[in-house]
């Protein structure tokens, strides 16, 4: 892939770059390729294989059957199938079966959805966001706060917590983007670094008297008020979280679509140089975009403080309530190419999937944690479209399209 | 490739080249703004340690030695307020000698170690001041290697890949899986050497993984080393909880590596115990970094790699192939990230857990870039990093008034600081993270 700075850099050294052999800004598609549905069915069925042999191989039961596999084939297809299926089946059971099942993927999928776009939208100005988890840190660490910390009437007290977070991952990420504005430091490893930073302020702040809670020696904070909580709907997990992610996703849309702003920012990451050329501040709008990005991790990092869990309360802020939101929220912008829309349904696949594996984990006593596997193998192949034509042949890709933002690579 | 943060005679780019002759010193902008940044930097740590100074009462004592210590030696005792206030004093006047600009020659990298030396020790003396227990000097020297090896090593691994222009931001799950590894082989065969080989094996196996969709497939690195992270995450979290956790006597409980003193060296006071009872790895570590810089700097080999990293096109105008360099330098990176990764189970509790590199890697990166992509200077840092995260520790114990968190995050300020360029610019390799297509 022949980035735009590369193709600068070799303009300085002297050579021309290679008569338009693909165009320096991409002419804009609308709607999806045939192709790249394949693709993507195919990275899920690579990725869904390779976790079905992940829990054949670690099973020992059913590997035991494979030590007499030549003299008895069916006794070990039997069991493998077995194992599998029933793992899939709770796995699509837990997502989709039934009216508790889909409120438990949308109450997953509404963080992915929110820490998708704050990653989506920096890709879109060529800015590799993984500080998601740290802004989401700080979003949770400030929205809990003002949950259990204030006390306000209902409503404004809920509002002023999900500012309070929006503002904490805005800055988070707003800190970013100034230094790379002001500096050039690159946002990779100033992301990077931030994550931890954040984390070990929250190791902090939880020692200390505002946010300990009162009696206890181990870093947990008292539960939200109930005025600062979510509502949602009787019966189900289905709470006002979800309806901000898919506001959220709309205001994205509308700020990269029909906005002034939103058109500075794909300039700018189609080719920094262009847009500068062309009169924009790649400055400017790089500080917007890391402070909107933040904003909107921040918003994930709320719904981990504020959401109501399955037993109506919030769950109170510790150490590890963010979970992995963060990094997650890469795979979601990645496999939904970084666009609102597609934020939403791979938001909305990856919460099933989390939803789903919970209830694998109960039900088919498989463990969680191969939903962490398919979610990278999902995306590891989606990044890779040849890998999925070679491996499988009747997909057939015309166009290679890469994953991720147009400009950026080189880390300093 | 380090560009020195001192002030050196430079001749700004307007100026023809022949009259370099005059040496009279001519300052660009940048080298001006890293001055001043660097000055301000260091004066306010003195006005810290200044302000510091009103909590600062009693004697601050040092134990040489702990009481296992064959030759014992004594304890010092410093006095606390006039120590800390010298220190200060002497942060200033480093931090004034690089505003007014008057440093020339060696004395930037002068008053920078000054500087660095008073810090350290006003703050260790504020620390340990007034407390009941002598602060632990051979406890921290010692615990220091110990931190430092597996970021040595990993950092060895990543000036491999980003020299070669790959980088690589998955050093945490190379860690993880070759952790794992270490966990699973060395319990099953009880042997260390075992464990050691499956370790580099599964160090080898990720590597090739990010080699393969990098210079193969093209895929954006930081994302794939990303993902890579996260699968590592979730295959070494699915076995555990599926193969190890129900059956942990059978596959978590490997072999620890015994600290091994080196005979006669061990001995000697003080540093005997400090550099010569480590455990194999952190012997292995030294030998890397020694292994490292002669094949980056001395071989073809190493000068096929860094022209790779730098630029690809000439070096493969010149014949040399860019993919089949890259592959090896990653695969052999692999090699160091798997030593690291074995050393969090076989140099601690032989068993291991979900996540608990826990940043280690990520630490390791900082290192690298920290240290410019320099396998030396790398391990400095990796080494400075390890006596912070050891203080953090020492401090807690000695239950000073700094929250001991504030020392666990100083790394990934200091990297920032350094990205930022506010004290002396780094600079990766120019191809670094650009994928080669041969057209």
């Amino acid at each position: 892939m022949t980035t735009p700075e590369a193709m600068d850099a070799a303009r300085v050294d002297g050579r021309s770059p290679e008569p338009a052999r693909r165009p320096l800004i991409r002419q804009p598609r609308r709607g999806i390729s045939w192709e790249e549905v394949l693709t993507t069915i195919g990275a899920f069925v690579l990725a869904f294989f390779v976790g079905a042999v992940l829990m054949i191989v670690s099973d020992t039961e059913v590997r035991s059957k494979y030590s007499y596999f030549f003299s008895r084939p069916s006794d070990a297809l039997i069991a493998s199938w077995e194992k599998v299926s029933s793992a899939y089946g709770a796995l699509i059971k837990g997502a989709l079966g039934g009216y508790e099942a889909i409120t438990e993927t949308t109450a997953q999928a509404a963080p992915l959805i929110c820490a998708g776009l704050g990653v989506g939208l920096a890709f879109r100005a060529g800015l590799f966001n993984i500080g998601a988890q740290g802004q989401a840190i700080m979003g949770a660490m400030l929205a809990a706060w003002v949950g259990f910390g204030l006390h306000l009437p209902p409503g404004i007290h809920l509002l002023v917590a999900i500012l309070a977070g929006i503002v904490g991952g805005g800055i988070w990420g707003g800190i970013v983007g100034w230094l790379k504005a002001k500096t050039g430091a690159h946002e990779v490893i100033v992301t990077i670094m931030m994550n931890y930073i954040a984390a070990g302020l929250l190791a902090f702040v939880l020692t200390t008297t505002a946010f300990q809670r009162p009696g206890r020696t181990d870093p947990i904070s008292p539960v939200v008020d109930w005025n600062a909580t979510m509502p949602r709907l009787e019966g189900g997990r289905l709470h006002l979280g979800f309806i901000l992610a898919l506001a959220a996703a709309v205001a994205v849309w509308w700020l990269l679509d029909r906005s002034t702003t939103g058109f500075a920012i794909r300039a700018v990451g189609a080719s920094p140089h262009a847009a500068a050329t062309a009169g924009m501040s790649v400055a400017r709008t790089t500080m917007i975009t890391m402070v909107l990005a933040g904003a909107l991790a921040g918003l994930a990092g709320v719904q981990a403080a504020l959401a109501p869990s399955v037993s109506g309360t919030p769950v109170p802020l510790s150490a590890g309530l963010v979970g992995s939101i963060g990094f997650d929220a890469i795979t979601v912008a990645l496999l939904g190419r970084s666009k609102p829309f597609g934020i939403v349904l791979a938001g909305l696949l990856f919460g099933g999937l989390h939803a789903g594996g919970l209830a694998m984990q109960s039900v088919a006593q498989t463990p969680l944690t191969l939903t962490t596997v398919l979610q990278a193998l999902i995306v590891l192949f989606v990044a890779a479209p040849a890998l999925v034509t070679t491996v499988i042949p009747f997909v057939k890709a015309r166009k290679v399209r890469p994953v991720g933002p147009a400009a950026g690579g080189a880390l300093t | 490739m380090s560009t020195p943060s001192t002030v050196t005679p430079t001749t700004t780019g307007a100026e023809p080249a022949g009259s370099t002759a005059v040496t009279h010193y001519v300052e660009s902008t940048e080298k001006r703004r890293q001055r001043l940044s660097t000055g301000v930097l260091v004066a306010v740590v003195g006005l810290l340690l200044l302000i510091l100074l009103a909590s600062t009462s009693g004697v601050a004592r040092f134990a040489l030695s702990d009481a296992f210590d064959a030759v014992q030696l004594p304890t010092v005792d410093v006095p606390g307020a006039p120590t800390v206030l010298v220190c200060g004093v002497l942060c200033l006047v480093a931090g004034a000698g690089f505003i007014s600009g008057r440093l020339r020659g060696r004395l930037p990298a002068l008053a920078g170690t000054v500087a660095g030396v008073a810090f350290l020790l006003g703050f260790l003396t504020w620390a340990a001041a007034g407390r009941d227990l002598p602060f632990p000097v051979s406890n921290q020297f010692a615990g220091t290697l110990t931190l430092a090896t597996p970021l040595v090593f990993g950092a060895l691994c990543g000036v491999l890949c980003e020299r070669a222009g790959v980088v690589n931001v998955s050093i945490e799950g190379q860690f993880l899986s070759a952790a794992f590894a270490a966990a699973v082989v060395g319990s099953l065969t009880k042997s260390v050497p075992a464990a050691l080989f499956a370790a580099v094996l599964a160090g080898v196996a990720m590597a090739a993984l990010l080699a393969l969709f990098s210079i193969k497939y093209l895929v954006n690195q930081v994302v794939l080393g990303v993902v890579l992270n996260l699968l590592a995450v979730g295959v070494t979290g699915f076995l555990f909880d599926q193969l190890v956790q129900p059956n942990s006597a059978k596959y978590n409980s490997a072999p620890v590596l015994e600290p091994v003193p080196i005979p006669g060296l061990s001995s000697i006071p003080f540093f005997g115990r400090v550099l010569f009872e480590q455990s194999v790895l952190a012997y292995l570590a030294a030998l890397s970094v020694v292994v490292v810089w002669l094949l980056l700097f001395k071989t073809s080999w190493g000068l096929r790699v860094r022209a790779v990293g730098e630029h690809p096109h000439a070096a493969d105008t010149v014949g040399i192939s860019v993919t089949r360099v890259r592959w090896s330098a990653v695969l052999a990176g692999g090699i160091f990230a798997g030593l690291g990764g074995a050393f969090f189970t076989l140099a601690a509790t032989g068993s291991f857990s979900k996540e608990f590199t826990v940043g280690n890697g990520f630490i390791a990166l900082a290192a690298l870039i920290m240290g410019r992509w320099h396998p030396v200077l790398a391990t400095v840092m990796a080494l400075f990093f390890g006596f912070v995260t050891q203080m953090a520790s020492q401090l807690q114990t000695l239950s000073t008034p700094m929250p001991s968190q504030f020392l666990l995050i100083l790394p990934y300020v200091a990297t920032i600081i350094a990205v930022a360029g506010l004290v002396g610019r780094v600079r990766a390799p120019a191809a670094d993270g650009i994928p080669y297509e041969k057209s």
